[in-house]
């Protein structure tokens, strides 16, 4: 299949950046990573520059790649990462246009690189149970509901990809920062941090510059784990409570 | 108070103050339309200025309707403040956009945000600020002594103008939007979603988005008819 | 060089505890003045950091990545085993070690692999108070599968994202050192030299992704887990990122590499689809619980299936043969993985093959569908259900256990598996050789540990399923915070090492000039292509079986591979900027001198073993053929540009008897 893609190039974060146009030959068989490889390799015949992109597992599951295609956060096919969407979700004499993640927390590096570290510190914020090594009692003496570690597997099966941020017309964390919330405020082990948890995730979560939630959904919808916005109502209903049922004063 | 200004100054803060104003303005809603109805009882006016004269000086509404007037302008405020706050976090725009994914409503509530304030603007405008300003004229109403406000009069007088009547039904059928999103919306920034509650709460969202709007659309167009024929 | 395991006397049960009762040990005020650097954020090196901070020490961690998040354990699918005996099926401690040096045919160490299988118990403990949400029964307990080569029920799974869940718990808890201050965090560096002082390795030399910029960076010790090096092969399981730099690099300052040439094929992976493909993807093993193997039992109908005139489904019951069920009647389609990855080469090689390229066999799910159909529809009252009733029932029951695999596989392959039988093929998927350490993790050089998938200690020369997470965390959690002190106890006088002494000052321009050499070769062939090529070679030559024949025809193609890639690479830009090329420049770099010595390490070893198969040393039904007078040896390879030469440590196993694997 022949495609006309228009990459977004940008050299680096200052940079102004823009579309540029190039035809790659590709199979319906290929990924789209496969596809943006061919790209590359004739970039490189070239001796031109590559362009620049994430990706690593390319099994759906270690949340590097990210790119908006065709103005959609890893494409077109739902629940999907982008190294999992395949060719065959195009046609022959497509127009592509494959652009960075955009929001202001996350920079773009170089290309369709960009900087997703606040959702290290969101985490570094609280999204643990602070256990040591070696303090845990048996596995089994917590009995957990099976529907309840189901639910909070659920939330916990986010990649922390970065695609609601991307999907959100408010630049807005709260999916991602609601997943890991949910995640441990639902278990028994993480109730104890409960409090504090969701108040410092979210004071982080407001400190990067991200936008506010005003439930669109489109962060659901574009979200590789299909991860759901419940969180979100979760998380409002802790933070609610820690702030003015808790003893929690800071 | 510092946890509680950090409260009401962080994200869900602010969210939640728009949620609960949103619900206050939602439940004005249908005291307002249940009173405008009474401009169709077709008694020359005479309920609707009842209803009127009880709407001004009865110090308990009084009172709330300076609550209203408060949460009207704290809701725009902070919408404005959250719609600039998450335009410059958004940063800047794709070269093309998908919109499959949300509603219009949810993608444009600033926008109808903003109408639906200018609209209020020239609603006060004709009417409350008129019957503030003691500019219209008196009439007597069985059951009170004293004459009351005709506020009757500037009501059909506008709603007999057509410019008028579809500046209006424009600005009903933009509220129906805006409350589309902002009624179910509300409830998930409480923090109420619930797997068997939320599609009942979606539900009387849209019936009540369409159905409070188009009660408002009738009062104009009835009067235009009428008046027309 | 002599090899000093350094194992612990004693009986093989008391050695782990005993020892850990009697090691030297770093008092809290000096742990405060050490420093440690961690390589690696996967689930050894998170594990460790965070472990290792919680203890005191002052923890400086690295990964190449944007996240210690994004580390490859992330991909692990199935589980992780531990000698719980939850399901009171005669699961023990013993049992475990037992099936591991069973599993790995009698290569690995006694002590280290029982210390494994004792460790294992809390392992799980630890990561469920982390609060990583394994399945559970519906009592509230935690719920076990069976892998292969096992016939107990000892993994312990979260759905089909166990490493991620395993990893996100370890990067949780090192995300809390880091906000504790305990751990410093370096993302998008990359380790690209070890810095030697006295002979002790103190420290490292990165480079800023982001920037290109080298930097130094000193410690007490160097701790590497950076995981194995299957994409030597170019086509493996392995994320597109992984590499051997760090490993290979110590290997380069003097450390060995031991067995290199042990590698695991795993049986159940997506088949090849053509010549674009850039990695292949697991299906995990736990699909083996439930799917059946097959293939046709005639060529026609193999060759019908190839070239469309059939599907699976045409192949009558009494025409396909279940091979691994006739074969290995006891463990039937759960033996080792080993095993069965040579089970299907054999049966493609006889032409039974049922993809275009005539490489694929038949994983087939239709008779669990069958069975669970039918027990659904009991347990729920349903009497007569049709046909399509139980397909359906059957159907929703595998979903809900293997949901994201299935889904996976059709992403993938565009055909539903819950309709046709999936189509799978061995690769490459895990390293068991590694960084040769001793019974402390502690390499050759002292101060160098190495961790995880990156040493060899543990799996001998197969591993046997869900027992990779169970080693990486087994060594970050419990085993290095306590045998990194026997290095450390003599090293609290040390004062802090500075980066500016002439040894950190050489190797930055070593590694500055192999970097400037790189991309001032300015050819025309690009890095990917030349990976390509090595990934051929080495899969042709030294992958699911080997001969002495084709590996010495390997070792000099691999050479002069090497040598066309210093010569004619061509590498956009430069070493000054964010620069990916340049980065799997390097590593290729690296993965083209590895390779040799695995090729070496295979041709030495005149033998069959695990993952390690020799034409030329197999029983007469086609098995492999252990020589254990000659080969019971771990073989440490150290590096030379013109000759490697290998070291080597005698097996001794005092506990069990060696056997031939049997899983008939």
């Amino acid at each position: 299949m022949k495609l006309t893609l228009k990459v977004w190039r940008q050299n680096g974060p200052n940079d102004k950046g823009n579309l540029e146009t190039h035809q790659v030959e590709a199979s319906e068989h290929m990924s789209f990573l496969e596809m943006m490889d061919v790209l590359n390799e004739n970039l490189i015949s070239e001796k031109k520059t590559p362009v620049a992109f994430e990706h690593d597992c390319r099994e759906g599951i270690c949340g590097t790649c990210n790119m908006v295609i065709n103005g959609r956060p890893h494409g077109p096919q739902k629940g999907t990462t982008v190294c999992q969407l395949h060719m065959r979700a195009f046609k022959d004499g497509d127009t592509i246009v494959v652009e960075p993640w955009r929001a202001s927390a996350f920079p773009v590096i170089k290309d369709l690189v960009v900087d997703r570290s606040p959702f290290d510190r969101i985490i570094q914020a609280g999204g643990y149970i602070s256990v040591n090594t070696g303090q845990a009692q048996d596995a089994n003496a917590i009995p957990i509901e099976k529907d309840l570690a189901s639910q909070a597997f659920d939330a916990a099966t986010c990649i922390g990809c970065g695609a609601c941020v991307a999907a959100c017309p408010n630049g807005s964390a709260m999916l991602f920062t609601s997943a890991k919330v949910a995640h441990l405020n639902m278990l028994p082990q993480g109730e104890v941090e409960s409090s504090k948890r969701v108040l410092n995730m979210v004071n982080q979560m407001d400190e990067e510059g991200f936008g506010m939630c005003s439930n669109v959904g489109a962060c659901e919808a574009e979200c590789p784990k299909e991860i759901s916005i419940t969180n979100i109502a979760l998380m409002n209903r802790e933070y609610l409570t820690a702030s003015l049922a808790s003893n929690t004063t800071t | 108070m510092s946890w509680f200004s950090k409260f009401l100054g962080s994200s869900i803060g602010r969210k939640l103050l728009m949620s609960l104003t949103g619900l206050f303005l939602i439940s004005f809603l249908p005291v307002h339309l249940a009173g405008n109805l009474q401009l169709l009882a077709g008694d020359g006016g005479e309920a609707f200025n009842t209803y009127a004269e009880f709407m001004t000086t009865n110090p308990l509404i009084k009172f709330i309707s300076y609550g209203l007037y408060f949460f009207i302008l704290l809701h725009t405020f902070l919408g404005v403040r959250i719609w600039l706050r998450n335009r410059s976090a958004k940063g800047s725009k794709y070269a093309v956009s998908s919109t499959g994914t949300s509603s219009f409503s949810s993608r444009n509530m600033a926008w109808l945000g903003i109408i639906i304030f200018a609209f209020l603007v020239l609603h006060l405008y004709q009417f409350w600020l008129k019957m503030k300003m003691g500019v219209l004229e008196k009439v007597n109403v069985a059951g009170l002594d004293e004459p009351v406000n005709n506020l009757y009069a500037p009501v059909e007088a506008a709603f007999t103008d057509p410019i008028y009547v579809i500046i209006y039904v424009i600005a009903m059928i933009v509220i129906g939007f805006h409350l589309w999103h902002g009624f179910q919306s509300s409830f998930q920034t409480l923090g109420l979603n619930h797997k068997k509650y939320t599609p009942v709460i979606k539900g009387l969202g849209a019936i009540y988005s369409i159905v409070v709007p188009l009660g408002f659309i009738v009062i104009p167009i009835v009067f235009y008819l009428r008046h027309a024929m | 060089m002599k090899l000093d395991a350094k194992i612990p006397a004693g009986s093989l049960e008391e050695k782990w505890t005993k020892y850990r009762s009697t090691m030297n040990l770093v008092a809290p005020n000096n742990k405060r003045r050490i420093d440690i650097i961690v390589v690696g954020t996967g689930l050894a090196g998170a594990s460790a950091a965070a472990t290792l901070g919680e203890l005191g020490y002052n923890v400086k961690a690295f990964t190449f990545h944007d996240s210690p998040r994004r580390a490859h354990s992330i991909a692990a699918q199935g589980g992780i085993n531990a000698a719980k005996n939850y399901q009171n099926d005669g699961d023990s401690v013993y049992r475990l070690f037992y099936d591991t040096i069973k599993g790995g045919d009698y290569r690995s160490r006694e002590a280290n692999v029982h210390r494994l299988a004792e460790a294992s118990r809390n392992i799980i403990d630890q990561c469920v108070a982390q609060g990583v949400p394994f399945a559970r029964e519906y009592g509230g307990l935690l719920a076990n599968r069976s892998f292969g080569g096992v016939q107990v029920s000892r993994t312990f799974y979260a759905r089909g994202q166990t490493g991620q869940q395993l990893l996100l718990g370890a990067y949780q808890s090192l995300s809390r050192q880091i906000t504790l201050g305990k751990v410093e965090m370096y993302n998008r560096h990359e380790m690209l030299d070890l810095v030697l002082m006295d002979g002790k390795a103190r420290g490292i030399i990165a480079r800023n992704l982001l920037t290109g910029k080298l930097e130094r960076f000193a410690a007490h010790c160097v701790v590497i887990a950076t995981g194995g090096y299957g994409n030597v092969f170019y086509l493996s399981t392995n994320a597109m990122g992984s590499n051997v730099t760090a490993a290979w690099k110590s290997v380069r300052r003097g450390a060995l590499m031991a067995n290199p040439c042990y590698t695991q094929i795993h049986p159940t992976c997506i088949p090849v689809s053509g010549d674009y493909q850039s990695k292949l993807t697991l299906m995990s093993e736990s699909l083996r619980n439930d799917g059946r193997v097959w293939v046709p039992k005639t060529v026609e109908n193999a060759e019908a299936i190839r070239s469309g005139k059939k599907t699976g489904l045409d192949i009558a019951e009494g025409d396909r043969d279940y091979y691994l069920e006739r074969r290995y009647p006891a463990f039937g389609n759960l033996v080792p993985r080993d095993v069965a990855s040579r089970a299907a080469k054999t049966a493609c090689d006889e032409g039974k093959g049922v993809s275009p390229t005539g490489l694929a066999v038949f994983l087939d799910f239709s008779a669990a569908i069958q069975r669970y159909g039918k027990s659904k529809a009991h347990s729920t009252g349903m009497h007569n259900p049709s046909d399509a009733e139980i397909t359906k029932l059957g159907r929703a029951v595998i979903k809900e256990k293997y949901g994201n695999l299935f889904q996976m596989y059709e992403k993938i392959t565009g055909e539903d598996p819950y309709v046709y039988p999936m189509k799978i093929y061995p690769a490459v998927h895990y390293t068991m050789g590694g960084v040769w350490v001793d019974y402390n993790l502690e390499t050759n050089i002292p101060g160098l540990f190495a961790l995880g998938e990156a040493n060899f200690s543990d799996h001998g020369a197969n591993r046997l399923g869900a027992s990779a997470l169970m080693q990486g965390l087994a060594d970050g959690y419990f085993v290095i915070p306590y045998t990194i002190g026997q290095f450390l106890s003599k090293e609290i006088r040390t004062p802090q090492i500075e980066t500016s002494a002439p040894e950190f000052e050489k190797a930055e321009q070593e590694t500055r000039d192999l970097l400037e050499r790189l991309v001032s070769v300015k050819g025309t062939q690009s890095v990917e292509s030349f990976h390509r090529r090595l990934g051929k070679i080495m899969w042709e030559y030294c992958g699911m079986s080997r001969n002495a024949e084709g590996l010495k025809k390997a070792r000099k193609m691999v050479r002069e591979l090497r040598e066309e890639f210093y010569n004619d690479v061509f590498i956009p830009g430069t070493a000054n900027e964010f620069n990916p090329e340049l980065e799997k420049a390097g590593r290729v770099a690296d993965f083209l001198e590895l390779g040799e010595v695995m090729i070496m390490d295979a041709l030495d070893r005149n033998e069959s073993c695990g993952g390690h198969f020799r034409e030329e040393y197999q029983t007469p039904e086609g098995e492999a053929l252990r020589r254990d007078e000659e080969y019971a040896y771990v073989a440490a390879w150290e590096w030379d540009e013109t000759e490697p030469k290998v070291h080597k440590e005698e097996l001794v196993f005092e506990n069990v008897e060696l056997k031939t694997r049997s899983y008939k």
